[in-house]
């Protein structure tokens, strides 16, 4: 069952980061599977990589997530979505990330990702704090 | 310094050549040899968004490769090689342009034709036969994902 209309959620992951984070996003905000959709790259050729995000991508707006800003999750993002005005590719993705994203996933986009990126940022803390 | 790594895998720059690889052999130049590539600049600057801080990458075309060789084994730049395929390797090996140096298998992933030999390669029979001529040109060719994986001779990959 989907859950409303919004931008989607494509986390896309080295291993099994993706379904870890999707898993932990489902448990603690409780949206169901269509917000967030976890890819892995493991075994993956770069085509078929590219071929799986393109299913995903395929009507609406979206934003990708990355585990890393470069290599080859990255690269598949990049590639899929850059003729896609309403899509975009986050990179460094982390948990406080994506609960921002799924609660408020219905902003546009030029709205949406600075808030999600200033989140993501924010989120990344030290106790004690070092000058 | 000499090439510290010629390497065969389809995702080119990515986390286990910088991470894995990098982190060990330390390399400032990235050679990606690849005739498509060589000629999309657009393509170069996403491949070259995984490049870690402090080297460089470079395109090339098989040809260019070849030529830019004695240059690479001379520089003071620790260089790295990658193709995305087995033809492209050979072509810049031929000839004896690479004689007594090591291939490094990578990744070769699922597709059509090619059957699993090791779970990060798969290779169709013209893959073994360029590899085998690779062989031939004085050339040890080894499957290895990463440095600290167990690797495996060619020998045992055509098995």
């Amino acid at each position: 069952m989907s859950e409303g209309v919004g931008t989607r959620g494509i986390l896309v992951a080295h291993g099994s980061m993706a379904q870890g984070l999707a898993d932990a996003v489902r448990r603690i905000s409780g949206v169901d599977e269509s917000v967030i959709i976890p890819l892995s790259n493991d075994g993956k050729s770069p085509q078929a990589l590219q071929e799986d995000l393109d299913r995903v991508l395929e009507g609406g707006p979206a934003i990708v997530f990355t585990d890393l800003p470069s290599g080859s999750c990255a690269l598949a993002a990049r590639l899929c979505s850059r003729s896609h005005p309403d899509q975009a590719v986050v990179t460094g993705v982390n948990l406080p990330i994506l609960l921002e994203f799924v609660f408020n996933r219905q902003l546009p986009l030029r709205e949406l990702v600075p808030r999600l990126l200033a989140k993501g940022v924010g989120s990344v803390t030290s106790a004690p704090e070092f000058p | 310094m000499p090439i510290v790594l010629y390497r065969i895998d389809e995702r080119l720059i990515h986390g286990q050549v910088v991470v894995g690889w990098g982190g060990q052999l330390r390399p400032d130049l990235f050679v990606v040899v690849d005739s498509g590539l060589a000629s999309s600049e657009w393509e170069q600057e996403l491949y070259a968004l995984g490049v870690p801080e402090g080297a460089q990458a470079t395109f090339l075309s098989p040809e260019e490769a070849r030529r830019a060789l004695p240059h690479l084994r001379s520089s003071p730049e620790r260089a790295v090689i990658l193709t995305r395929d087995v033809a492209t390797m050979l072509a810049i090996a031929r000839g004896g342009a690479m004689e007594g140096e090591s291939v490094n298998l990578g990744g070769l992933h699922s597709q059509a034709g090619r059957e699993e030999v090791l779970p990060y390669l798969f290779l169709d029979d013209e893959d073994r036969e360029r590899l085998k001529e690779i062989s031939e040109e004085g050339i040890r060719v080894t499957a290895r994902d990463l440095p600290g994986s167990h690797e495996v001779p060619l020998s045992e990959l055509l098995d």
